[in-house]
């Protein structure tokens, strides 16, 4: 049997955002009182507390914050891909999230870097938000 | 709001073997622990009223301070287990103090052991590690906790031109102490050299960059300043305490090279009336070199960027003007998991008790002890010292 990556398993809390995904949309969380755009998905605002809070698409433009190249991953179906990049980017509309950077040369990674969304489909069709450079 | 500067010692403290100890369970270790921490204290089991224990990942057990009460035969009035990860053991510290100043109980013995290295199958040590970070959004993207802490080194190499062999000197640091140290687990010597030439583990990260993989446990007790004359030990006050708590998930953090020790050395200075320049020397959480370089900065050693420059300068080492991790550290001594931090306190005392052998730093009076747990994520700083004054 083939290695699996860990897929994520959808919440209450998460579906529409995982459900977006399939749709190769990134959706972020805004708050309808304060307009304050959040990541990851939450019941109410980090800023305000209102719990008013909706969903927006993200431009799917972002930068690299800080990344590593992953040499030794735990996982079968990750040392397959190894050496490969892992990075949090901060979003144009603001949060940061985790993700890997695809399609990127290792010598030109670097913190800064402009990076936009691509959907990956990892196993059985779902798809997952991960980025390349411009 | 009452300070516990002053009000409570630490009175006894203990080590069992560390390394690879296979002919031990968690369970037995955090036992032996107990019973030579009551040792060195010259205490029994039958003084000891509060109990605080940390869960084992090896043998895990669900109320595992009463069941360590109940192995023990002791019938504490305060019993409870903690997990915030390596910021655990100096938390409980300051939850110990805090009951003994409030009188809920007068004598805690905290207690901490797991057996990572012998104690776990392949499959769950592996499950276990992958599963690191957020479940749905940084789990699926292929960490490991060396990778979470390489994200923290390359922010710190970006913005403040920090060098591989910057941190690969808190390494070397470490394991010079460790070769004074009898009980530690790695003590042969190594250079800058073996560092970086070391096995890749996540980049910026090389293998001796990484802390060990060991088996151990180790207790302290502690009790009021009052009471804490009358036992066979020098007593060793606490001083200042104090924690900062900013995120759990990295990919969430505030700040990838400010770290959530800003807050608890603040507080524990305050408390203790000291600042950085009154250390004699310092035990700094060492998971990752990286982490002990952030570490440096944010408890007010150097200025923020200027670790590099400082442990370029030899002030780690024992000798100079801050040595650190005097034991050798999660580093090169042992890393059990959460009760690695517990070593950095008992050394601490050990060496203000001068007891530290050939490690021992020279009339030292005053100590920093930081834990941090997750990926810099909890942090607790202890002060203790010699005297009250
Ligand atoms: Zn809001």
């Amino acid at each position: 049997m083939e290695a699996l990556k860990i897929l994520p398993t959808p919440t209450i809390e998460t579906q529409i955002f995982w459900d977006a995904c399939q749709q190769e949309k990134l959706l972020v969380q805004q708050c309808k009182e304060c307009e304050h755009v959040q990541f990851y998905p939450r019941l109410m605002c980090t800023n305000c507390s209102s719990r008013e809070v909706g969903w927006i698409e993200s431009s799917g433009f972002a930068k690299v914050v800080t990344y590593t190249i992953v040499h030794r991953p735990i996982l079968p179906a990750y040392q397959k891909e190894a050496p490969y990049i892992l990075a949090v980017v901060q979003l144009e509309e603001g949060p940061t999230m985790m993700t890997n950077i695809v399609n990127c040369n290792h010598d030109s990674i670097k913190c800064g870097l402009q990076v936009k969304v691509l959907f990956q489909d990892w196993e059985k069709g779902f798809l997952v938000p991960v980025f390349e450079p411009i | 709001m009452e300070s516990l500067r002053g009000k409570v010692a630490i009175i006894g403290v203990a080590d069992t073997e560390v390394g690879i100890v296979p002919h031990m369970s968690a369970t037995q270790l955090t036992i032996d622990a107990a019973l030579k921490a009551l040792d060195d204290a010259g205490l029994t089991k039958n003084d000891i009223d509060g109990l605080i224990t940390c869960n084992s990942f090896a043998e895990p057990i669900l109320y595992h301070a009463e069941a360590m009460a109940e192995y023990l035969q002791i019938k504490p009035k305060l019993c409870y287990s903690v997990l915030t990860g390596g910021g655990t053991t100096f938390s409980l510290v300051e939850h110990a103090a805090a009951a003994i100043v409030a009188g809920l109980c007068h004598t805690v013995l905290i207690v901490t052991a797991d057996s990572l290295r012998s104690g776990l199958t392949k499959e769950k040590a592996m499950t276990s590690q992958a599963s690191t970070g957020h479940p749905q959004f940084e789990s699926i993207y292929g960490p490991t906790v060396p990778a979470l802490y390489a994200l923290i080194a390359r922010a710190h190499m970006e913005k403040y031109g920090t060098t591989s062999e910057q941190f690969a000197k808190i390494a070397v640091a470490c394991r010079k102490h460790a070769s004074l140290n009898p009980a530690a687990q790695m003590r042969e010597l190594i250079s800058v050299e073996d560092v970086i030439n070391s096995r890749m583990i996540a980049d910026p990260l090389h293998l001796l960059d990484c802390s060990l993989i060991s088996d151990g446990g180790a207790a302290v007790i502690v009790t009021s300043a009052e009471r804490a004359k009358a036992f066979k030990q020098d007593p060793i006050y606490l001083l200042g305490v104090g924690e900062g708590h900013h995120h759990e998930h990295i990919s969430q953090a505030l700040d990838f090279t400010t770290s959530g020790a800003t807050d608890s050395s603040k507080l524990a200075y305050e408390m203790a009336g000291l600042g950085p320049k009154d250390m004699d020397f310092a035990q700094i959480y060492d998971c990752f070199t990286p982490t002990v370089l952030v570490e440096l900065e944010d408890l007010g050693f150097c200025e923020k960027g200027e670790g590099g420059a400082f442990v370029d300068s030899g002030a780690i080492e024992l000798g100079g003007a801050l040595p650190i991790n005097t034991h050798g550290g999660l580093l090169s001594h042992c890393h059990p998991g959460h009760p690695g931090s517990m070593f950095a306190l008992t050394e601490a005392v050990k060496q203000l008790r001068d007891q530290a052998g050939e490690r021992q730093v020279k009339n030292a009076q005053t100590a920093l002890v930081h834990g941090q747990g997750g990926i810099m994520s909890s942090h607790t700083t202890l002060i203790i010292g010699r005297e009250v004054s």
